[in-house]
């Protein structure tokens, strides 16, 4: 269960004077989320990404608290990581072994298993993902669709109870798109989903829209989709001349 | 004259930090004995003077390569920046101490990177970071954690690639905008490129709970 308490993220940004001012990126927000599929939609710069961070301690509450299972983001980072597996939007940053053998090892190290364990469990994970073939090829040498599900591998060999996912189909084309959602769709664990991807979206159990920092909608995924039209549509209009 | 049509286009490789799978001997020996006798070979290299040592030196490496089934023309390919150097610097040398220095020094270097490419391709980097982190424990006591000296030995060997691909993208970049001329054009988006791309690493790596 992860839950946030009147959390509030702000950071410092220069001004066009060259001074510095606080800003909110994010918030008051509280949340409990418990359900299995959780959708965030928003527009860029809305705070989505910044909320998605949160849920493992990668970005702290400037005010309020996280928690996972009753674990604190800010005083128990290494336990909550443990529960909470984070997929980026660009495998490239995330994938930083020469092969997918490897990398997926990487994850496992922290696990404190012999080498020869690791390796099985590495080729077993890749495995599942299809990716069995190709677990000694060059990471370089893998479509961006393989390299998305390598990362994918890499987090869930370590079995996290829930997995975020800050908008991990973006780069890829129509297939891997659909493929990914699928594999996402299938896991046993709780999936927080940030997309872009309405078709996605909708097919949560519940649908957060997050706009200019606050979360503008939660519930059902079929009205909030139809309310996050309404706002893209209005903030558009603002912006013509 | 007839212009060669170009053949199909190479991928980036770089012999360093690709591991090829195998069984042969060298993939079996520990990867702590390919370390010290790569350590033992460059230290061999550096204090003897003479072009003897250095040309049968790059002919066992050449055969070890060969042993570990690294494929010719791709690590040839791969290694075209470091005879490119290997040549400048030698040429120099040549020029200011004579022919056999000049030959000793590149002849040295493309050994060294070589037996540095055979290492890596015939070692898992999973094992490297064993070992490196086993060989880091002394430094826990000033306050360095192991695993995150092994870690950056491990991006290290990644970032060459990336490396390589932000340059060719910057400078595809470039060309597109009739920028090539411009050093400019390349270099400032290659290196901004490159400090995006450690910033983003660092934020998965921690995500990932690998340096907790």
């Amino acid at each position: 269960m992860i839950e946030l308490r009147d959390v509030q993220v702000t950071a410092w940004t220069p001004d066009p004077d060259g001074r510095e001012r606080v800003v909110r990126l994010l918030g008051p927000v509280s949340l409990t989320l418990g359900e299995h599929r959780v959708a965030v939609v928003g527009a860029n710069g809305s705070g989505k990404s910044t909320l998605a961070r949160l849920l493992n301690g990668l970005v702290l509450p400037s005010a309020g608290t996280v928690t996972v299972d009753g674990l604190d983001t800010a005083t128990r980072g290494a336990d909550v990581r443990r529960r909470v597996g984070f997929v980026f939007t660009d495998p490239d940053a995330q994938v930083v072994m020469p092969t997918p053998l490897e990398d997926v090892a990487l994850s496992l190290r922290r696990l404190g298993l012999d080498d020869a364990e690791r390796e099985a469990r590495a080729r077993d994970a890749l495995g599942r993902f299809g990716l069995g073939a190709l677990a000694d090829v060059p990471v370089a040498a893998l479509s961006a669709g393989q390299r998305q599900l390598l990362a994918i591998a890499a987090v869930l060999a370590t079995e996290p109870d829930v997995l975020v996912a800050d908008e991990p189909t973006t780069l890829l084309d129509l297939g891997w798109r659909a493929h990914v959602d699928r594999l996402l769709a299938s896991l046993p664990q709780q999936v927080v989903l940030v997309t872009h991807d309405l078709d996605a979206a909708v097919r949560a159990e519940r649908l957060l829209v997050v706009d200019d920092g606050l979360v503008a909608y939660d519930g059902e995924p079929a009205p909030g989709i139809a309310r996050y039209r309404d706002l893209v549509a209005r903030r558009h209009e603002e912006l013509l001349p | 004259m007839r212009r060669r049509r170009p053949g199909p286009a190479r991928p980036l490789w770089n012999p360093l930090g690709l591991h090829r799978p195998g069984t042969g001997p060298l993939h079996r020996a520990p990867a702590g004995a390919k370390l010290a006798a790569l350590l033992v070979l460059g230290l061999v290299l550096v204090l003897h003077s003479g072009l003897v040592l250095p040309v049968v030196a790059l002919g066992v490496v050449v055969a070890a390569a060969a042993s570990a089934r690294m494929p010719p023309r791709r690590t040839a390919h791969g290694l075209l920046p470091v005879l490119v150097t290997a040549a400048l610097v030698g040429g120099y040398q040549w020029w200011a101490r004579g022919w056999q220095v000049g030959a000793e020094v590149a002849t040295e270097l493309v050994t060294l990177v070589l037996a540095a490419s055979v290492v890596t391709a015939t070692t898992r980097a999973d094992a490297l970071l064993d070992l490196v982190a086993r060989l880091a424990r002394p430094l826990r006591h000033v306050g360095l954690r192991p695993e995150v000296v092994a870690l950056s030995l491990g991006l290290m060997l990644r970032a060459v690639p990336v490396l390589l691909a932000s340059s060719a993208e910057a400078r595809d970049a470039a060309r597109a905008r009739g920028l090539e001329r411009s050093p400019r054009a390349v270099l400032v988006p290659a290196a901004v490129r490159m400090v995006g791309h450690g910033y983003r690493t660092g934020e998965a790596l921690a995500a990932r709970g690998i340096v907790d």
